[in-house]
């Protein structure tokens, strides 16, 4: 099947085949850093952006996304909308691996973009939907904090 | 080490972990190769059954099916592999095939190998693939295994006991039965699995022109793997090359032999053509590696001071069908039996371990490896002792602890401890936590029917091993591991070290001893690990063994390139190379001026050695080795505490609060050391109250998926406060321990502990991992009957 989205600010046509998840579709178009953790929808390391909101990229079909705006990690990092998070993730080292990172960012600019000052116990909760074996899930808290309090301080 | 800015023990980020940040990784499945194909398996639906017949003509029927192979096919072209270690004596175990000959040992064992032009195309073919099964009786129960009418997973072995051992040491009968105090008690610790969130993934490329083999590799041993496909493919192993870039996420999981990589492999050399398999969760939950499942039995003693005089454990463990190649399965039993007790002086030992055969998943060795489960049993123990003799726990453990000067100390079973410091952790933990403060807070929310408790634990964890661990078991397996330093002409310095980064900061860290000794800016040292081809051959990263081991050869490494380029200077500045020293980018004299850059001096050398004076040595690179010698093992140790609330009708346990004070001796890099420690806690909570590997009678694995196995999430993890006590071990100029599995090791029984002192008002005790609201609320009797989910 055909289909025609908007993919990280560039419009693009591709050939799908009906039964091809969002997330294959996008690491076979090269786009590598979302990534597919369980094809579950559990482990939240194929999150993007669609329309707007964070879905689970293993979850949705690639023919679903016809005619949306798709936003992967590649291009939040190109447009610099989450430059303050990945920032402070990196001082906090707020990963490790480095696997489900993708994931994380984009869902906590999700919540920081919904809600100004998220409490740590907000944080936590929001980002329950998103699997990190490394970390103990504390520095990425920590990082995601800090930058709510930064942008609120803006 | 030099007169420039200390970068040793900075808490410097990780250069490595921009790219992560921006989706720029580089993880094994995000490599594309010319004409590329993809593996699928079929893998076994019973846990035990003979192959009657297999039918692979639609398979091979359908387009874009490139190969089909069943176990015969690919047991032809590979050397059978055989997991023992020949130190541990008596240990048995058959030969593995990589897929599945004649009869299957698990659910999930691999029994075809579709490679196909992609993998959606794979799985079609393998659905189309017709196995005809007779089943066999399932082996599961480990405690009837042994059973003189017990059905045999290999019955010409003629038993499923794989390995037993015994220790007994000291007059153990007589302390017991003169103890002032005895406290006895089963521990079950569950089986779970690494879950690492990149699933096992590899990409094998043959070229046939030059018969060399390459491995893209997501794992922690490259040398290792190139050693076991070398000899079991049989090729040279100049012809094989591994190569480890990003890791998703390892923990033990990713150091073993996967049959189904090896089938992998060997398709790629049958094609002559690069195949990648990159197992899906549900292959990762059947097939990775599990780990724990034990039953402990266990007894201590005191006498009236306090003073433990015995301790005896009886630990029974199942490992699954195979002792899994080539690091045996046999370890984990083993480190129970010697580590159990390892903080306390205890003079009379009995320790039984016995290790069976069963037909479910192998197990082998995953983060903290036996550790948690001796920890988890002594701590428990030591726990009773305070509660029966009257004692406050943090008292007990004062009272049995080795006192701090006290080492070298030789244990029971023989490991010989030197450079730690249990009291100083225990008091600096007491003092972080609060401990006197919580102790009254439990009490007062106890009048009010709020059911809080306060778990303690001392450990020891096995770090930078010699080549005492595998090396001496006939394993291809090195103690040691190499770093390169090198000057290029335009300044900046080249490392290379066998050890790997998995996202721990490895290579941060060795880039920061070496510009340390090279008077450097971190940000002007390149580093790269993980490639057979380009760095010094090594053990790599595993048993915590990466700061300390290749720490030391990284700092013994640039201390040799900073006696070149010092050498290079003096013949240059015509001076004393004993005056010279490196700071800020240049070589510095006795009064710290800057006499020439390392940039100058590096250009003088490649591009101008016409200046030079002839004959002058103009090596400006440098490799060095290190291994432990002296000790079989540098411990670290630490001390830990959990806070927790246990909800007394619904058997809910909240985490309210962790501390970990630890000592790794030197510490590279604080930061980097805190969030090891933090993610191994959370990992070990993980195994205290999630995760499970659910078994039924039959043998089938009932969760694997991650919507049904839990593993810890953000939302109930506590945060997690750390402290320092530093004692660099002296094996090594360095200093430093290892920090990897500390969290890991303590993180169970101290939870345990914590979540025992919530019930032991109530009249409850839980001794079952992970500890699931329902097993809490049988421990309270609340409700009866057998578990829904044992098997």
């Amino acid at each position: 099947m055909k289909i025609t989205l908007t993919l990280n600010d560039e419009l693009i046509s591709a050939e799908v085949e009906p039964r091809q998840s969002l997330v294959d579709f996008l690491r076979a178009l090269g786009l590598t850093g979302t990534r597919s953790g369980c094809e579950h929808g559990v482990c939240g390391a194929c999150s993007v952006r669609v329309a707007g909101q964070v879905v689970r990229g293993c979850l949705m079909l690639a023919v679903q996304a016809d005619g949306e705006v798709v936003e992967t990690i590649e291009g939040l990092t190109a447009t610099a909308e989450i430059a303050d998070l990945q920032d402070a993730f990196h001082r906090r080292n707020a990963l490790q691996c480095g696997f489900c990172t993708a994931g994380m960012l984009l869902t906590a600019q999700d919540l920081l973009l919904a809600q100004a000052a998220p409490t740590r116990a907000d944080i936590r909760a929001h980002l329950s939907g998103n699997y990190c074996r490394c970390t103990g899930y504390q520095a990425i808290v920590d990082a995601v904090a800090e930058v709510a309090q930064a942008r609120a301080a803006r | 080490m030099t007169q420039g800015d200390p970068q040793i023990g900075k808490s410097i980020p990780r250069p490595n972990a921009r790219r992560l940040l921006q989706g720029k990784g580089r993880f094994v499945a995000d490599k594309v190769l010319p004409r590329m194909l993809h593996a699928a398996f079929v893998r076994s639906p019973y846990a035990h059954a003979r192959i009657l017949h297999i039918d692979l003509a639609a398979a091979r029927a359908l387009p874009g099916v490139v190969a089909v192979y069943d176990g015969p096919a690919i047991a032809a072209q590979v050397v059978p592999f055989v997991g023992i270690l020949t130190h541990m004596t008596g240990m048995k175990s058959p030969p593995q095939p990589a897929l599945a000959c004649g009869v299957t040992h698990w659910q999930g064992e691999p029994v075809v190998m579709i490679v196909a032009q992609s993998r959606a195309l794979a799985e079609d073919a393998a659905g189309l693939v017709e196995v005809d099964y007779d089943p066999l009786p399932p082996v599961c129960d480990m405690a009837t295994a042994l059973a003189p009418d017990a059905p045999l997973v290999h019955p010409d072995l003629g038993t499923n006991l794989c390995w037993e051992r015994r220790i007994d040491v000291g007059a153990v009968d007589d302390a017991f039965a003169q103890a002032t105090h005895v406290v006895e008690r089963q521990f079950v610790i569950g089986r779970h699995t690494g879950v690492t969130l990149e699933p096992r993934v590899c990409i094998y490329d043959y070229d046939g022109s030059e018969e060399r083999l390459t491995l893209h590799y997501s794992g922690q041993v490259p040398h290792m793997m190139q050693a076991v496909l070398a000899k079991h493919l049989g090729l040279p192993e100049s012809h094989v090359r591994v190569i480890a870039e990003d890791v998703g996420g390892s923990f033990g999981i990713k150091i073993h032999t996967y049959g189904d990589e090896i089938a992998t492999a060997v398709a790629a050399k049958l094609l002559r053509r690069p195949v990648q398999f990159a197992a899906d969760r549900y292959e990762s939950f059947l097939s990775d590696i599990h780990a724990r499942d034990h039953r402990v039995w266990a007894r201590a003693a005191i006498d009236e001071a306090g003073s433990l005089t015995a301790l005896e454990i009886d630990d029974l463990t199942g490992i699954g069908p195979y002792s899994v190649y080539p690091r045996s399965s046999a370890i984990e039993g083993n480190q129970v039996l010697n580590l159990t007790g390892a903080p306390y002086r205890i003079p009379a030992y009995r320790g039984q371990l016995r290790v069976v055969f069963q037909t479910k998943v192998p197990t082998c060795q995953y983060r903290g490896v036996g550790h948690p489960i001796a920890v988890a049993v002594m701590e428990g123990l030591m726990d009773d002792l305070a509660a029966v003799s009257g004692r406050d726990p943090a008292v007990l453990r004062s009272i049995n602890l080795i006192a701090d000067d006290a080492y070298p100390v030789k244990s029971p079973q023989g490991m010989l401890f030197a450079d730690l410091s249990h009291q100083a952790c225990l008091t600096r933990l007491k003092a972080l936590m609060d401990y006197d403060g919580l102790r009254a807070e439990q009490a007062a929310l106890r009048e009010k029917g709020v059911h809080r408790g306060i778990g303690l634990v001392s450990m020891v964890e096995i770090t930078n091993p010699s080549p005492a661990f595998y090396g001496v078991g006939g394993a291809p397996i090195a103690a040691q591991d190499g770093a390169t330093a090198r000057l290029d002409a335009s300044g900046e310095v080249h490392i290379a070290n066998s050890v790997t980064e998995q996202g721990q900061g490895t290579e941060t860290v060795l880039a920061q001893i070496a510009a340390q000794v090279l008077g450097l800016d971190p940000a002007r040292i390149t580093v790269t690990t993980g490639d057979t081809a380009t760095v010094p051959s090594g053990g790599g990263t595993w048993a915590s063994r990466g700061a300390g081991i290749g720490g030391e050869a990284m700092l013994r490494a640039a201390q040799a390139l900073k006696q070149q380029i010092t050498g290079i200077a003096a013949a240059i500045l015509q001076c004393d190379p004993e005056t010279l020293d490196l700071a800020n980018g240049a070589v510095v004299d006795a009064q710290g001026q800057a006499r020439i850059t390392l940039q100058a001096l590096a250009q003088m050398v490649y591009y101008r050695g016409n200046e030079l004076p002839p004959g002058l040595a103009t090596e400006l690179v440098a490799t060095r080795h290190f291994r432990v010698e002296g000790m079989p093992f540098v411990f670290s140790n630490g001390a830990m505490a959990s806070y927790v609330e246990v909800d007394a009708e619904t058997g809910i346990v909240r985490l309210l609060g962790h501390w970990v004070v630890e000592d790794v001796g030197t510490i590279l890099n604080q930061q980097l050391v805190d969030e090891q420690i933090r993610g191994g806690v959370v990992q070990g909570i993980g195994g205290a109250l999630f995760e499970e590997c659910h078994y039924s009678e039959e043998g089938q694995l009932q969760n694997a998926t991650l919507a049904d196995y839990l593993v810890p999430m953000a939302g109930e993890m506590p945060d997690i406060q750390i402290a320092h006590v530093v004692t660099p071990t002296r094996t090594s100029a360095l200093g430093a321990k290892g920090a990897g599995e500390a969290g890991t090791t303590g993180a169970p029984g101290a939870v345990m502990n914590a979540v025992n002192d919530a019930l032991r008002p109530l009249g409850g005790q839980i001794s079952q991992m992970p500890m699931t609201p329902e097993r809490i609320l049988r421990a309270l009797g609340i409700i009866e009957g057998p578990l829904h989910d044992e098997a």
